[in-house]
């Protein structure tokens, strides 16, 4: 695009000028499209609606993932270069809410409902069996017979 | 026996989820608190649409009203342009400065919004977005009234109106500049 | 003229509802059976005044009449033809009247089919089928009537949103709502049962066809809702786990779950409270997801709200959950499970397992559509709780309930002795190890992947063991192989309609597998005559051209993307609407059996000579839709021969 590189320039400088404070030094790491992406996922785009950065074809997400692509560059952690954006935008901007505080309930949810699920029917198992247990034995069948019937019968669902 | 009261637990547990839901009707989920309330406002220096360089710190000691718009933004930025331009007129003498900054669009098309509407307070463009990210702008228009001790004080999302506009600035202006 | 009319039949048709829905409670209680069809002649009659009143408001959108303000702001004289009619229902309005309509419709078919059949249970089917309908016409009348005047009367419309301009928009609401309204037959004869106590085996078996019938449209419009998100919104994915979303699955879930526990308790004449509570809640989460979708509580792609209308739908879901529930309260001591079982080792056990986990997912998609409310409410902080959430949390679930599928079919009821265990499982559990060993040695990652594939292995072979042994059955009394396999299909069509249902599932789950794990892609800025590659493929961009279409203006780029041999021209565009404030994306894609090749344009030169575009390969979602189609067949071969045997 011939905007992006009339400010080329512009955003060397910028560049440049960011690094300084950043104290990581001028070295520019490669930096592969899967490293962004794995950045990018974990950020809400935030002129969308839940859509990740990776995802979104808005501007502003492929503003946020240059964004994204240059401090990695410069030798920021994927968990830095999060808490970036988390400064500026709070918490929101996490597409996954941070397991902690507050937010295990959510991540328990899921846990919880399945244990108490389990234990409902753990129980209710228990009672019906003990109760089938206690009804009278039945007449006695020659086990090979009962084999073709209960095949037999298992036609339908 | 207690399980005659303990069922009506069933159609009770519905209130909290309703208690919840009607609580959502308070809120807007497009409203976003930002995290920079009360914090320094981030640097930065952009160029404006004659070329200038314009930077944030040479206003240092001035009431600044930061407001980030786009030509496409309509009906909002349309709106809240004139009483930009008309508020910046009445406090320009009293130490007050209004920056726009114009993000996510074309230089022909932000040249002539500011056409359109005379506006004579400096505009920026953002080009890279990334003022617009360290400002934690989630859509626009979005203003942002810094203090004389450029401090991030208030987050106005949506179009700003004369009274917003008025009252915010007489607050700040009213601090002593230490 | 025409907006009165339509106005005056929606106030009439309210009227007919209230009165029907009155009549048939109290001739239930009197016994005075001309109460009783009064009050179907008043659903007929509601019947007739809403299909009116939907076919007036057609002839609005076919008449560009822009008197009426829904028309105005829902179509402009640029709209093809096709897209005024399927406008009708693309705005918040018309949606309700599309919805009001089914649920008349329904009710139409209920009042045929059961009139004589459930005598008991039948006048109060009509109340709550009658009541819902009541307080969707009020919405009509009240909160969102599509039939108000605009005046001046503008000379031109707003246009439909561009998004909508697709053949989804014809089929996936129609589908999703045959859905959602279905959902309210099986509701509304489980309140019936609770009301009038008969809460044995009749309501289950009456509602069964009908639980199956609104849980195929509840799929067809999720799977519809995953192809138009994918080939027209232009990100290059059929999920996002956006609230709207999950209010449509949530349902799902639950029904899914409503239809393997109804066959415990048509066995074992178990489970009586278990499966009202799971219509209930079926019912509940419908009517949360419309409250979601039309409230502006969560933020979502789609939701279409104005106004009060989210009182009114908050309102009528308290009103259905404490009215349900409390009537579920009144009813306990009859739903006493006096449940016996033999073994724990059943199919009625895995069916209980089968439960648990997916009402647990129901549970976790709704706990994590709402936590960021909850969030605020509490903290005051706001969070988002997203794809990567849902993704993490509901894997687990998703491949138990894979892994149940295979043990589902060949585990006995009532007991499962070790000996046939064995028989059934050793062998597909065994190959199921090798296959998850073989892939992990091919080098295939992550290792969910692996999972899923050897689970897929595990359970497709379970399933053909089954059939294979029961064929064999067959044969030996004489039958040859084809006739042996269609007179096995149509006899026994509930379980092997069942079976193809679950083949579905596994292909859906292993082109979701394919398309997480394997897919690919890039986005890069080329120069006309620059090619860049991807995947083997290579992509030349060749230049851009600008048009005029009959609402929008259009600029497409022009791609030629070569595959060793393959050659083809990608077109995709970007569309310039008037009333639109940012362009909207036109992707194009060429389709395959493994992988699909998909391309948006992004920005471009003004003179044509530049072009960003995002190049995306992705592997196996076509085995989605496949996998649809094998659900579709499968959902068929259970419901239709069923009609011919009840007959």
């Amino acid at each position: 695009m011939r905007r992006a590189r009339a400010l080329a320039p512009l955003l060397l400088a910028t560049l440049l000028a960011a690094a300084a404070p950043l104290g990581a030094g001028p070295a520019a790491r490669p930096v592969t499209a899967q490293q962004v992406d794995d950045v990018a996922a974990q950020l809400r785009c935030v002129v969308c609606q839940n859509l990740s950065v990776a995802d979104s074809p808005s501007e502003m997400a492929g503003q946020m993932r240059a964004i994204v692509r240059e401090r990695l560059a410069t030798g920021e952690t994927p968990e830095q270069v999060v808490q970036f954006f988390v400064e500026r935008y709070g918490e929101w901007i996490l597409l996954s809410p941070r397991p902690q505080g507050f937010n295990l309930l959510v991540w328990l949810g899921p846990v919880v409902a399945v244990a108490v699920g389990l234990a409902v029917v753990g129980v209710l198992l228990a009672r019906w069996t003990r109760r089938r247990a206690g009804a009278p034995a039945p007449a006695v069948v020659d086990p090979a017979m009962r084999e073709r019937i209960r095949r037999e019968t298992e036609a339908e669902p | 026996m207690t399980s005659r009261l303990l069922r009506w637990l069933i159609p009770l547990s519905a209130v909290p989820l309703l208690a919840l839901l009607a609580y959502g009707f308070r809120v807007n989920p497009r409203e976003v608190p930002s995290p920079l309330v009360g914090r320094p406002a981030p640097p930065f220096e952009l160029q404006s649409f004659d070329g200038a360089p314009v930077a944030l710190e040479s206003q240092r000691g001035k009431v600044v009203v930061l407001n980030f718009w786009a030509s496409w933004c309509y009906p909002a930025c349309y709106e809240e342009a004139p009483v930009l331009e008309r508020q910046w007129r009445a406090f320009r003498e009293r130490g007050v400065v209004v920056i726009g900054v114009d993000i996510q669009d074309t230089v022909e098309a932000g040249r002539k919004f500011t056409r359109d509407f005379s506006l004579s307070f400096t505009n920026l463009r953002d080009a890279t977005g990334k003022v617009s990210v360290d400002y934690g702008v989630y859509g626009v228009p979005e203003t942002f009234f810094i203090d004389r001790r450029g401090r991030i004080r208030v987050k106005h999302v949506g179009a700003v109106t004369d009274e917003v506009f008025r009252t915010t600035v007489e607050r700040l202006l009213s601090e002593p500049p230490g | 003229m025409i907006p009165e009319l339509g106005y005056g039949a929606a106030i009439a048709a309210l009227a007919l509802a209230v009165w029907g829905a009155v009549a048939a409670a109290a001739g239930a209680r009197t016994g005075r059976v001309a109460l009783v069809e009064s009050a179907q002649r008043a659903a007929l009659g509601v019947f007739a005044l809403v299909t009116g009143c939907f076919a007036l408001l057609t002839y609005a959108f076919l008449t560009f009449d822009f008197s009426v303000r829904y028309v105005a702001s829902t179509t402009n004289l640029g709209t093809p033809f096709y897209y005024r009619i399927t406008g009708v229902w693309g705005a918040l309005e018309g949606s309700i009247i599309l919805w009001t309509w089914m649920l008349t419709l329904y009710t139409l078919i209920v009042i045929l089919r059961h009139r004589e059949s459930a005598r008991e249970l039948y006048p109060w089917v009509l109340t709550v089928m009658l009541s819902v309908i009541a307080f969707f016409l009020l919405v009509v009348t009240v909160a969102a009537p599509p039939f108000e005047r605009l005046a001046p009367v503008p000379a031109d419309g707003r246009g439909l949103n561009p998004l909508l301009e697709d053949t989804g928009m014809i089929t996936h609401p129609i589908a999703l709502y045959l859905g959602f309204t279905g959902v309210t037959v099986p509701f509304a004869f489980a309140l019936a049962a609770l009301i009038t106590g008969r809460v044995g085996d009749a309501w289950i078996t009456l509602t069964r066809r009908w639980a199956i019938i609104a849980w195929y449209f509840l799929s067809l419009g999720l799977l519809i809702g995953g192809w138009w998100s994918y080939h027209v919104l232009g990100w290059g994915g059929y999920w996002a786990w956006d609230p709207v979303e999950n209010a449509a699955f949530m349902p799902w879930l639950t029904a899914t779950a409503f239809l393997h526990s109804v066959m415990i308790q048509e066995r074992r004449r178990m489970l009586k409270l278990w499966n009202i509570a799971l219509v209930i809640m079926t019912f509940g989460l419908t009517v949360f997801g419309t409250f979601l979708t039309r409230s502006g509580v969560i933020a979502s792609v789609h939701a279409f709200t104005q106004g009060s209308i989210g009182v009114f739908f908050l309102s009528f879901l308290a009103l259905v959950l404490l009215t349900a529930l409390g009537l579920l309260a009144w009813r306990w001591d009859a739903l006493g499970a006096q449940g016996e079982l033999d073994s724990i080792v059943s199919r009625e056990s895995a069916f209980l397992l089968n439960n648990v986990l997916l009402v647990a997912a129901a549970f976790t998609v709704f706990f994590g559509t709402v936590f960021p409310l909850l969030s605020e409410a509490v903290r005051g902080v706001k969070v988002s709780v997203g794809a990567p959430f849902f993704n993490q949390v509901n894997v687990p679930l998703f491949l138990s309930l894979i892994f149940l599928m295979g043990v589902g079919p060949l585990i006995a009821w009532r007991r499962a002795s070790l000996d046939s265990l064995r028989r059934n499982f050793v062998w597909p559990v065994a190959i199921g190890v090798v296959a998850a060993v073989f892939f992990f040695a091919l080098g295939v990652r992550p290792a969910v992947a692996v999972l899923t594939l050897a689970l897929t292995v595990f359970v497709a072979l379970t399933i053909a063991v089954d059939f294979v042994r029961a064929t064999r059955a067959r044969r030996r009394t004489g039958e040859r192989l084809l006739p042996a396999i269609g007179g096995l299909l149509r006899r026994h069509n509930r379980r092997y309609g069942g079976f193809v249902v679950h083949l579905g599932v596994l292909v859906i789950a292993l082109g979701v597998t394919g398309s997480q794990a394997w897919s690919v892609h890039t986005e890069t800025t080329l120069r006309r005559g620059e090619t860049t590659e991807l995947a083997g493929y290579r992509v030349r961009f060749d230049g851009l051209s600008a048009s005029d279409e009959s609402n929008h203006s259009k600029v497409t780029g022009s791609f030629t993307v070569t595959n060793g041999r393959v050659a083809g021209v990608l077109r995709p565009a970007k569309k310039f609407y008037p009333q639109e404030q940012s362009p909207i994306a036109a992707v194009d894609y060429r389709l395959g059996f493994r992988e699909d090749i998909y391309l948006v344009l992004g920005d471009f030169s003004r003179d044509g000579s530049e072009a960003t575009v995002k190049l995306q390969v992705n592997r196996l979602v076509s085995w989605i839709w496949l996998g649809g189609v094998v659900l579709t067949l499968g959902a068929l071969l259970a419901i239709l021969p069923e009609w011919r045997k009840a007959a």
